[in-house]
């Protein structure tokens, strides 16, 4: 926990120094969804879905548990593929094509205990066959930039709840694909260190612009994080209403959340998600 | 570490000291009406085991080969077997079944039949130490494979990686602890096997020596045959249990 305080602190410095956009990063890659259907067997999950998410634009996506979110993020990603309608990623309407544009953080951070941190982080390096040394320099520079520095040769039991994600995130950005599709990361968080973790991932995201698709059941996280929100329905999911962020990836969190144009804007998600869950 | 060895030697102790004591003074060998040679005390076992030293540590000897070539040959096909199980679906359906029912086949009674084809010397000991040690290694290895996170499996995917390599960096370690658990199960029962080998026909080994101490009535060099098999099968569950430590660092 102390650790955690800490490094959000280190986050907070860097966000204050304004790092500058990434020069490095992918091109920015457009994702498109339209008319998608989904079923397994007989159970309807998805039902004609249109959704756009910009070239480094972040789309969030909040709805009632088991509408169906997780499996959006998995045809999105290539790991399935739609029963009706298109997926396009770039332009790439294909799984394979998708799977190489695509990095899915699951829920959990499954990081494996038999590696360290960064050989965890450096997992897509080595799978494209970098050399173990040469993959642990590349993400040990993520490392020093995202206020990991130190922590490189830790075990994954050895750190916190928060730690473990922010490597399990660095994982998923190290793999370098435009597109990241992130499962309720911060799920498995308490409150507080789920609150700095936002910071920390608008900070990321500020200094390594990607097009991000996130499913949360957090409306606020959604909202903070988002440039647009989607709040879908129960299953079979569709979109009940679409809300343009006041303030994406305010620097300074709190003060973005108590707006009282976030808070006008967080009531009408709220009222929606209700409509869509009856 | 001492703490934890502390109770179970003194219970040991204690048998072992009940046991000297009612041997010794003819009390066993009163209440079965038998000769007091026939119930030898724990002293006389260890002496035994002196005077015998070399008898008994050349048939050892034999034994301890059967065993760990036995074993070594089931652990590589049953590993392999697991592997092949794991990554075909089809032959999983279609051989699973029937390993598991081949359970109920009392691999022991066959040894006869074993010592018919293949004589008196090693080959039919190996071939039930290896059928006996056979399953749990392929049992446990294949639940650790089946025990992968599928979600592991995805992120593996989306991280470029190739099925080879999904399998040498997520699912290969999730199943060695597994497979170190079949493996501790197999070498303590090759032991029983390699005896029961040796007792449907054999010119060597613990179980041989055995079955001529039995016939010339020498029990205590019985029981210190019996001593010496405990050893090896204790020894060899230690080694792997010490292996295990060293390489699943992570639990």
């Amino acid at each position: 926990m102390r650790q955690d305080t800490k490094m959000s602190a280190e986050a907070r410095e860097f966000v204050a120094e304004g790092a500058s956009p990434a020069t490095e990063g992918p091109p920015g890659v457009a994702v498109s969804i339209r008319g998608l259907g989904h079923s397994y067997g007989e159970l309807r999950t998805i039902e004609r879905l249109d959704l756009e998410a910009p070239a480094h634009g972040v789309l969030g996506l909040v709805g009632p548990s088991g509408c169906g979110k997780s499996t959006l993020l998995e045809l999105i990603s290539g790991l399935q593929e739609p029963v009706a309608g298109e997926v396009e990623v770039g332009g790439a309407g294909d799984p394979r094509g998708r799977l190489t544009r695509c990095a899915y953080m699951p829920q959990r951070d499954l990081l494996l205990p038999w590696l360290s941190a960064i050989d965890n982080a450096a997992l897509a390096l080595r799978n494209r066959g970098a050399r173990r040394r040469a993959a642990r320099r590349e993400a040990g520079r993520l490392f020093e930039r995202f206020g990991l520095a130190g922590f490189e040769g830790a075990a994954p039991a050895e750190l916190s709840g928060g730690m473990r994600q922010r490597v399990a995130f660095l994982r998923t950005l190290v793999a370098g694909k435009p597109v990241l599709a992130l499962d309720e990361p911060f799920a498995s968080l308490d409150a507080i260190t789920r609150a700095e973790m936002q910071e920390w991932l608008a900070a990321a995201l500020r200094a390594d612009p990607r097009t991000v698709v996130l499913v949360t059941h957090d409306v606020e996280e959604a909202l903070y994080l988002s440039d647009r929100v989607a709040v879908l329905s129960a299953r079979p999911a569709r979109v009940v209403e679409e809300l343009q962020a006041p303030s994406p990836r305010a620097p300074d969190r709190d003060a973005a959340v108590t707006d009282p144009g976030f808070v006008a804007v967080r009531e009408r998600a709220m009222l929606a998600l209700r409509g869509g869950a009856g | 570490m001492s703490r934890r060895w502390l109770l179970p030697a003194l219970v040991l102790a204690t048998m072992v000291g009940a046991w000297q004591v009612a041997a010794s003074s003819g009390a066993i060998a009163a209440t079965l009406r038998l000769e007091d040679f026939l119930v030898p005390a724990p002293s006389e076992i260890a002496a035994s085991l002196w005077e015998n030293r070399s008898l008994l540590a050349d048939n050892a000897w034999v034994t301890l080969q059967e065993v760990l070539l036995g074993f070594g040959f089931a652990l590589v096909v049953g590993l392999g077997a697991a592997v092949a199980l794991h990554l075909s679906e089809t032959l999983r359906r279609a051989t699973y079944p029937l390993i598991v029912a081949s359970q109920t086949v009392p691999i022991i009674v066959i040894a006869p039949i074993l010592v018919v084809w293949f004589g008196y010397g090693i080959g039919p000991k190996l071939a039930i130490v290896a059928l006996i040690c056979f399953f749990p290694i392929v049992v446990n290895t294949l639940d650790g494979l089946r025990s992968v996170d599928p979600d592991a499996t995805k992120m593996m995917r989306t991280l470029d990686a190739s099925r080879w390599q999904t399998f040498r960096r997520v699912e290969a370690p999730t199943a060695l602890p597994y497979a170190f658990s079949g493996a501790k199960i197999a070498v303590a029962v090759a032991v029983i096997g390699a005896v029961f080998g040796e007792w449907a026909g054999s010119d060597s080994g613990l179980g041989h020596l055995m079955l001529l101490d039995n016939a010339q009535l020498e029990t205590a060099r019985l029981f210190a045959s019996v001593v010496v098999l405990s050893a090896i099968a204790i020894a060899l569950f230690g080694l792997l249990a010490l292996a295990e430590r060293r390489i699943v660092t992570w639990r």
